[in-house]
């Protein structure tokens, strides 16, 4: 593809991984749609710039080195008998407040489910919601990646 | 004291720089390294200078060491190795930086604890770099708050400085509002200006000098440094609503005066302050003073109810005593201060007139150890001092806090005198103020404080302490005290104070003996029970004070509060008392801090009493051990004895 073209990949990806409007041209992103939230992923891309060209890719990073180490506290927890309802939700609260700062959509409505039978103390809910919470996590990053990589495409032909 | 605080451009008094607020100084706490990576961004997109941090204690230590190294924090409620609200607390306690707290949890009853622990902000995660680029009003604000009152002390001072005599009750004395007004002039660069004149032609309400805000005042200035305490920070340090810093600019430059005084005239009989036309009207309460130093000489045997009740009679007694024997109150220039201005409250009157500055702080310390029952009502005022002085402490643990209470040695007497009279007004009141504003915190610092940081209080003992052990007391205790910062000067003045009181000195050294003892854990309570250990030992013939030292050695338990206390009970007159006060004090405390902080003093109380163990029977402090047993129970010294009995003169005390 050439450069604009790579571009306006990227910007549809972004658009549909943002809106709800399922891109006619990019089928693959109708998966992709509602998975981020608008403001929040676009706050993040404004703070990119000379200095820190790949921030959100950095972030974003980050955020799934951090949260793999919480994924396995909460399995930890979860296996433990008996189940330690407080740290489960300690543990869930620094997820969700990352994931809120990713804008992660999805994966923050998970989180909440998963809250919920945190509080009323029901062992099993809470795993079967952390399993959500994961599946949308890994779905996330897959997207994320996806589009990490044409963007740094596009703008790889950008500079050439 | 200069207005800004650091060497930001912008911080400069009323000149904001062009580039304000870019380079504001951040300092972002969080454990979430997602979170802190994005906060890092965004307040540098802010084009703020950022330092991030995953770890409360890093945090705190970061700002310890650089005191003025930023503007403002912003910190997580939620995190692994303390809690965010108990940052804010020490935050706000020692450094007084405006906090921001943030948290993924928008309920409201965890915003509700943001507000009610002084934090000026709150974001709810995920955080927008809108809310980020504003947060320099915080900062503002809080500056322009304390510029002001800056620009009002400073001139004040300056007239301070001039010693004028200190006669002049009026707080808002028109040197003061003269000066006010030409600092005015300087700042009419910007709508402070005008506030400012609105302020400067509101003539504001003479302010009564209670014994317990006088107290707060005097812990503030401990914790400050006597050199560096300035208005401003006094002000702050003392959180009281409605006080403001020309009153507090007044008071200083009498108290100043009246340290002044005090260093002068060690042996100042206060005859002077009889004398005093001014105080004329505190004649009667000077006597009451006298009565005061006796009554709390043998507090220790009152029980923490006895001295509440004797409280209550000793402020009436107060003002009625005009025969009152005031050897004690003689050597110790509780008369000598330099003026009744500070008119604490009805019973204060006294207190000032001994304190001059009034310091009632001072007054416990100087409470005699032979004070007869009337001492119980000078005790509840040392108590109130005492309570003061845990105010002081929390403030900051600040060591110098202690040691100014111990470095008004001559005033100690005088502070008998005054706490005695001072106190029992102040002890409740002292409560009220420990529960406003910094109360909680300062409380939660004394609670720190003692739950081990020990630290921050020893210090101050160690310097009372230190200066007092011709003996050789065991100082080892002491060694936890750290910091003592601006000991010097307070030193200097206790040693001088106990040389003056040779008498006294051994009970002194007690005192000090005890306090170091209770370095440990019990700052707070070590300063209190070097009072009593310095009362008791007073009232004891000299061979009680051996046992007072024997036992204090001994009992180098892990309630050295105990072990000063048991020693102290000879002693105890007022130290008793005060602690007694200082239950009350704690209770108090307890209640509004409820936690360590307030347990800290009680225990104090209760650890004196309980190891009265070793003079139960001399003392007959029976049922003020128990008083200070249940308080024990909290499991906290009181901050108070550690403080009250720093500075403890043994000089009035008739042995």
């Amino acid at each position: 593809m050439d450069r604009n073209q790579l571009q306006r990949q990227v910007a549809l990806m972004r658009s549909s991984l943002i809106e709800q409007v399922p891109n006619p041209s990019l089928p693959s992103l109708k998966l992709l749609v509602g998975y981020l939230d608008e403001q929040q992923f676009l706050q993040l891309e404004d703070l990119q710039d000379d200095v820190n060209p790949n921030f959100v890719e950095e972030i974003v990073t980050l955020f799934y080195k951090d949260s793999a180490r919480l994924f396995h506290n909460i399995e930890q927890a979860l296996k433990s008998r008996p189940v330690d309802f407080a740290k489960l939700d300690n543990y869930m609260h620094q997820f969700r407040g990352s994931t809120s700062s990713i804008g992660a959509i999805k994966v923050k409505n998970e989180c909440n489910q998963f809250k919920e039978f945190c509080l009323a103390g029901n062992a099993e809910g809470c795993a079967r919601a952390f399993q959500k919470v994961k599946q949308e996590h890994e779905t996330l990053r897959t997207q994320l990646e996806t589009y990490f990589k044409l963007r740094r495409q596009a703008g790889l032909a950008e500079t050439v | 004291m200069a207005t800004s605080t650091s060497g930001a451009a912008w911080k400069s008094g009323d000149v904001v720089s062009d580039q304000f607020p870019a380079g504001l100084r951040v300092l972002v706490v969080d454990d979430d390294p997602t979170c802190l990576m994005i906060l890092e961004k965004m307040l540098r997109t802010c084009l703020y200078e950022v330092t991030k941090c995953n770890r409360a204690e890093h945090a705190l230590s970061l700002l310890r060491e650089n005191k003025n190294g930023f503007d403002i924090v912003i910190s997580d409620v939620h995190m692994p190795d303390m809690n965010g609200f108990k940052l804010l607390e020490h935050i706000g306690l020692e450094m007084d930086l405006p906090v921001i707290m943030m948290s993924a949890d928008d309920g409201k009853d965890v915003v509700m604890k943001g507000v009610t622990h002084g934090a000026c902000d709150y974001l709810i995660k995920p955080v927008r770099i809108e809310a980020l680029k504003n947060i320099w009003q915080h900062v503002v604000r809080k500056k322009k708050n304390e510029w002001r009152e800056l620009e009002q002390s400073g001139s004040v001072e300056e007239g301070d400085r001039s010693a004028k005599p200190s006669e002049d009750a009026d707080y808002s004395s028109s040197a003061n509002e003269g000066n006010w007004k030409s600092s005015k002039k300087r700042r009419d660069e910007d709508e402070e200006a005008e506030e400012r004149d609105d302020t400067s032609t509101l003539k504001k309400p003479r302010v009564v000098w209670s014994v317990e805000l006088h107290q707060q005042f005097v812990a503030a200035v401990n914790q400050l440094g006597i050199d560096k305490a300035v208005p401003k920070k006094i002000l702050e340090l003392m959180n009281v609503p409605g006080l403001t810093r020309e009153n507090v600019a007044s008071h200083l430059q009498k108290y100043r005066l009246y340290l002044r005084r005090l260093s002068g005239q060690h042996q100042t009989s206060m005859n002077n302050s009889f004398i005093n036309p001014q105080e004329a009207s505190f004649g009667a309460m000077t006597s009451l003073n006298g009565i005061d130093l006796q009554t709390l000489a043998v507090a220790g045997q009152i029980p923490a109810q006895s001295l509440a009740t004797l409280q209550a009679a000793g402020l009436g007694r107060s003002t009625a005593k005009p025969g009152i024997p005031l050897p004690l109150v003689d050597q110790r220039n509780l008369f000598s201060f330099e003026n009744p201005k500070l008119r604490f409250g009805e019973g204060q009157q006294q207190q000032q007139q001994h304190l001059g500055t009034s310091k009632p702080v001072n007054l416990l310390h100087g409470i005699p150890t032979s004070m007869e029952p009337k001492q119980l009502t000078s005790l509840h005022q040392s108590a109130q001092s005492l309570g003061m002085n845990m105010q002081v402490n929390t403030h900051g643990a600040q060591n110098s806090s202690l040691l100014m209470q111990m470095n008004q040695p001559q005033s100690r007497g005088q502070i008998l005198n005054d706490t005695a009279s001072s106190h029992v007004p102040r002890l409740p009141t002292t409560q009220t103020i420990v529960s406003t504003g910094l109360a909680s915190g300062v409380l939660g610092r004394n609670g720190i404080t003692n739950n081990g940081r020990g630290a921050g209080y020893n210090p101050v003992m160690q310097n009372s302490s230190m200066l007092n052990f011709p003996n050789g007391f065991p100082l080892g205790s002491a060694s936890t005290m750290s910091g003592l910062p601006s000991q010097g000067s307070f030193q200097e003045e206790v040693t001088s104070e106990v040389k003056g009181s040779v008498s006294f000195a051994a009970s002194y050294d007690i005192f000090n003996d005890l306090n170091q003892h209770k370095s440990n854990d019990w700052d707070i309570q070590n300063v209190g029970l070097t009072f009593d250990a310095s009362q008791q030992s007073n009232s004891i013939p000299s061979g009680s004070l051996d046992l007072v030292h024997q036992g204090f050695s001994g009992s180098q338990r892990n309630m050295p509060v105990r072990n000063q206390s048991n020693v102290g009970k000879p002693m105890y007159s007022i130290g008793d008392i005060g602690h007694g006060n200082a239950q009350n004090t704690s209770q108090h405390l307890n209640t509004l801090l409820g936690d360590n902080s307030i347990r800290i003093k009680t225990e104090r109380n209760t650890d004196v009493l309980a190891d009265n163990g070793f003079f139960p029977e001399q003392f007959g402090q029976d049922d003020l051990m128990s008083a200070l047993l249940k308080q024990q129970q909290e499991g906290i010294t009181p901050a108070e004895n550690q403080f009250d009995f720093d500075g403890y003169s043994m000089d009035n005390i008739p042995v």
